[in-house]
């Protein structure tokens, strides 16, 4: 089942095109990763899709769900240093999208916050200022935020920039959890090719245009995936 | 002891002084801990400005000051956050164009009334014997229709001050936000800055914030706390002003900075201690 269509979209800041003609679609269940170099419009795409950057051309479609339902993790939150704000507060705050013009959270939002830090093995920093935490406990918090603001969809924006390589492991294999058991699609903008093609089963490759899009092992025949992967290695 | 306090609430001017200015605190203090975070404290100060330029010409035209000088904040509201949220123009600078202008016009305009000196010193600075009868009841009501749209919308304007993006991708407008924290941040200065003074009022806005977020935590306990430290430095302040002979306005503002010099060790013990 279609969850997600865009068709033909163009993205331009200021007449520059950023966002050429790109085109995919997504069913639900799956696991898009977004790979391409810095300042190909990864980002631009995803915030296009969530409605916060108008496209030029193109239309973006959702079927059985509302832009407002999708879970997103920034690339960078442009939180100050001492914002005070604790890690449930931060948390509850992604319910907000189901609460309408009604004021107050109710019980039930405040157990799915809840539900969600236990699920992402946070439920001891609850009472945390967000602002103390360390790097990858932030993540956490903010990924737990985006749970709370979806059941179908989440976009998660190069998650794992900063992270250490043990909890970038365990991030990878938390979010391939809440694709498989929870059966969320996921969209993930990634600079890391080799973990891309081993989460996800599906690939779009941006570049100046849309280089590559389809699935993992179609991706993995490809010139292009030939080239970025022997590029790493010489790195 | 208790005769001074008879004394003091013998005054029917101090106590109108009293509850405007307690609410005003109280809203001042909410809408701070927003404006503070979201960087837009220069706003509070730009307002001021033009709020004292307003209430000038509406006094030399001899309107009722409340109903002229809110409507004029409010628009300037709306164009200093249109301002400070276009990058491309410089925002602080369009600011302090704004406000001085505010200024410039508001003191020409009153140098062709009478008794100039006396009038825009208690422009500047405050007066407690400003508030009238009528007046009471304006401010009584906006105070109470800005912290009823506070309450309500608490957890929007949570969301919108931690990260304005997220709340935007999930559907909630934050533009609208932002306006509502201008407007009811226009309404509490317009009916705050004769008793505080167009220099003095933006300090309501700033120090309570500042102060709680010393030594909370949470965002909620910064806004509840926020709004007791304003209304306590305000109580004190004109206690103080009563019994010294003091400026109301100054006596508020050395109190909160007292209270923030406090807060800022207590803060620092506290860290220490965990
Ligand atoms: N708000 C903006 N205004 C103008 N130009 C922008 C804006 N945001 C991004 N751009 C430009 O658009 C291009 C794409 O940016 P984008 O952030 O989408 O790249 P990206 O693929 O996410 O890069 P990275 O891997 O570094 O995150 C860049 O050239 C950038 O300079
Ligand atoms: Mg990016």
């Amino acid at each position: 089942m279609k969850l997600l269509t865009c068709h033909d979209l163009c993205i331009s800041y200021n007449g520059q095109l950023v966002v050429d003609h790109v085109s995919f679609s997504l069913e639900q269940g799956q696991y898009l990763c977004i790979v391409g170099e810095n300042g190909s419009g990864k980002s631009t795409l995803v915030k296009t899709i969530l409605g916060l950057v108008k496209p030029q051309a193109g239309h973006i479609a959702f079927s059985n769900m509302q832009r407002k339902e999708i879970g997103y993790l920034p690339q960078q939150t442009q939180v100050q240093k001492d914002f005070p704000a604790t890690v449930f507060e931060v948390v509850l705050s992604g319910c907000l999208n189901t609460r309408g013009m009604r004021p107050f959270y109710s019980r039930k939002e405040k157990d799915l916050a809840l539900k969600n830090l236990e699920l992402l093995g946070i439920g001891n920093l609850r009472k945390k200022s967000y602002r103390d935490l360390s790097g990858g406990q932030q993540q956490r918090v903010l990924l737990a935020r985006a749970l709370c603001a979806t059941k179908r969809l989440l976009l998660l924006d190069e998650p794992v920039t900063g992270l250490d390589p043990v909890i970038t492991a365990e991030l990878y294999s938390l979010v391939k959890r809440l694709n498989q058991e929870h059966h969320i699609t996921v969209v993930m903008v990634s600079h890391d090719i080799a973990s891309a093609v081993t989460y996800a089963d599906q690939v779009l490759h941006m570049g100046s245009h849309m280089l590559f899009f389809g699935s993992v092992q179609q991706y993995r025949t490809t010139e292009l995936y030939r080239h970025m992967t022997g590029g790493c290695d010489c790195d | 002891m208790i005769d001074f306090f008879v004394d003091f609430f013998s005054y029917h001017f101090l106590n109108r002084a009293l509850l405007v200015g307690v609410l005003v605190s109280l809203c001042a203090a909410l809408l701070g801990v927003s404006l503070v975070l979201k960087r837009y404290s220069m706003i509070g100060d730009g307002l001021s400005h033009v709020s004292f330029g307003a209430l000038s010409i509406a006094v030399a035209f001899h309107w009722a000051p409340l109903p002229v000088s809110i409507p004029v904040v409010m628009a300037a509201a709306f164009c200093l956050l249109r301002l400070s949220e276009n990058s491309k123009i410089k925002g602080d600078a369009a600011i302090a164009l704004i406000s001085s202008s505010a200024l410039a016009i508001g003191v020409i305009v009153m140098s062709f009334g009478s008794g100039m000196n006396a009038d825009v010193y208690n422009y500047m600075f405050g007066s407690i014997l400003a508030v009238s009868q009528s007046d009471v009841w304006i401010s009584v009501s906006l105070s109470v229709i800005v912290l009823t749209l506070y309450a309500l919308f608490y957890n929007k304007i949570f969301s919108v001050t931690f990260d304005e993006n997220f709340a935007r991708a999930t559907g909630t407008k934050a533009a609208l936000y932002n306006m509502l924290l201008a407007f009811l941040t226009a309404i509490t200065i317009v009916i705050g800055m004769r008793l505080m003074g167009a220099l003095l009022i933006s300090s309501l806005i700033i120090f309570p914030a500042l102060t709680s977020m010393r030594v909370c935590r949470s965002f909620q306990g910064v806004v509840i706390l926020s709004a007791a430290i304003a209304v306590v430095c305000f109580f004190i302040g004109l206690l103080l002003s009563f019994l010294f002979s003091t400026p109301a306005g100054a006596s508020v503002v050395v109190v909160n900075l007292m209270a923030l010099v406090v807060f800022t060790l207590l803060g620092k013990c506290l860290r220490r201690a965990r």
